[in-house]
């Protein structure tokens, strides 16, 4: 599925942006500033940011599957450290980390 | 335009009502809905036959077809690891029509990892495999608490998980669409697929709960 373009590869550590824009936003707010790591690059994909408003969705942009640790994601996960969460972010949202 | 409930049974003019029936109330959206499709077939946009035609559509998409992906993959080893590979040529191949889905992507669960979807933001779903969604699955509740505490909603489902085992949820928040492979239970060595097609469950292919355990004949 991946096009070869993609910024990040699997394994790489990343952070989710920590921003608030005002919009049509598909990346959930609980994982905004947050470390994990990409498990799967999906390819390209229309942005709903702009078809979320009407817009034609171009330019497409690169879909990664990231993983998480819950016990980083929520401060009081009081379950095993192993258990994790995974979420759709398109790549404008990541950055290294 | 009224406000009359469209689905009601109205008594027509003249008619004598014996007794009181309760009044139903639409709600701001469901009048709404109503307002746009009056207006969609005033226009001549659709036909009444269009939007049959679509509900009819709507309710033959149903969990039964997820079922015989899991139920053949349980028995085909080669099945299941083409339906893993490429779940939309699976689909195919099973004569499922999966083409209205973005992507595709089939968890496992296996003895040691196991799978909870759930879309935090809407209601995202594989509805060409699982119909429409349960109510649960789209409330603020589950979509909220799937993620901050995937084993205690479980545990309220009735499923309790060891702690030894891996719980991933997946926040469905894009165009990839998610199905849990649920676990084959013990025991159903024996069973036909079609029989086996009866223990796979809408909820253990959402993740929330195993598939029902094989009965023991009498």
């Amino acid at each position: 599925m991946s096009t070869g373009i993609a910024k990040f590869k699997p394994g790489d550590r990343i952070r989710v942006r920590m921003d608030d824009p005002p919009g049509h936003i598909r990346t959930p707010y609980y994982i905004r500033g947050k470390v994990g790591w990409v498990e799967r690059v999906y390819g390209e994909f229309l942005n709903p940011e702009s078809l979320g408003h009407s817009g034609d969705g171009l330019p497409k942009k690169e879909l990664y599957l990231v993983g998480f640790y819950q016990n980083k994601v929520w401060e009081s996960y009081g379950a095993p450290s192993q258990d994790r969460v995974y979420v759709d972010i398109f790549e404008h949202w990541l950055e290294p980390a | 335009m009224s406000d009359v409930h469209p689905v009601s049974n109205h008594l027509k003019a003249g008619e004598q009502q014996d007794h009181e029936h309760p009044r139903h109330e639409l709600s701001y959206h469901a009048k709404r809905v109503y307002a746009i499709r009056e207006l969609l077939l005033e226009k001549g946009v659709l036909t009444q036959e269009d939007i049959q035609r679509q509900i009819d559509y709507q309710e033959a998409r149903s969990p039964a077809n997820g079922a015989r992906l899991v139920a053949r993959a349980w028995v085909e080893p080669d099945f299941k690891a083409r339906l893993i590979a490429d779940p939309k040529a699976a689909c195919a191949e099973m004569g499922i029509d999966a083409t209205s889905l973005n992507e595709f992507v089939v968890l496992e669960n296996t003895e040691k990892v196991r799978y909870l979807v759930v879309c935090t933001l809407c209601s995202c779903y594989p509805r060409p495999i699982l119909g429409r969604p349960p109510d649960w699955y789209k409330s603020l509740n589950y979509r909220s608490r799937a993620v901050i505490d995937p084993r205690g909603v479980m545990r309220e489902f009735g499923q309790g998980v060891a702690d030894d085992v891996e719980v991933r949820v997946h926040d469905s928040t894009a165009d990839m669409r998610y199905l849990v492979l649920p676990q084959r239970p013990a025991g159903t060595e024996g069973m036909s697929v079609k029989e086996l097609e009866k223990l796979v469950t809408r909820d253990s292919m959402i993740g929330i709960v195993d598939a029902l355990p094989a009965v023991p004949s009498l």
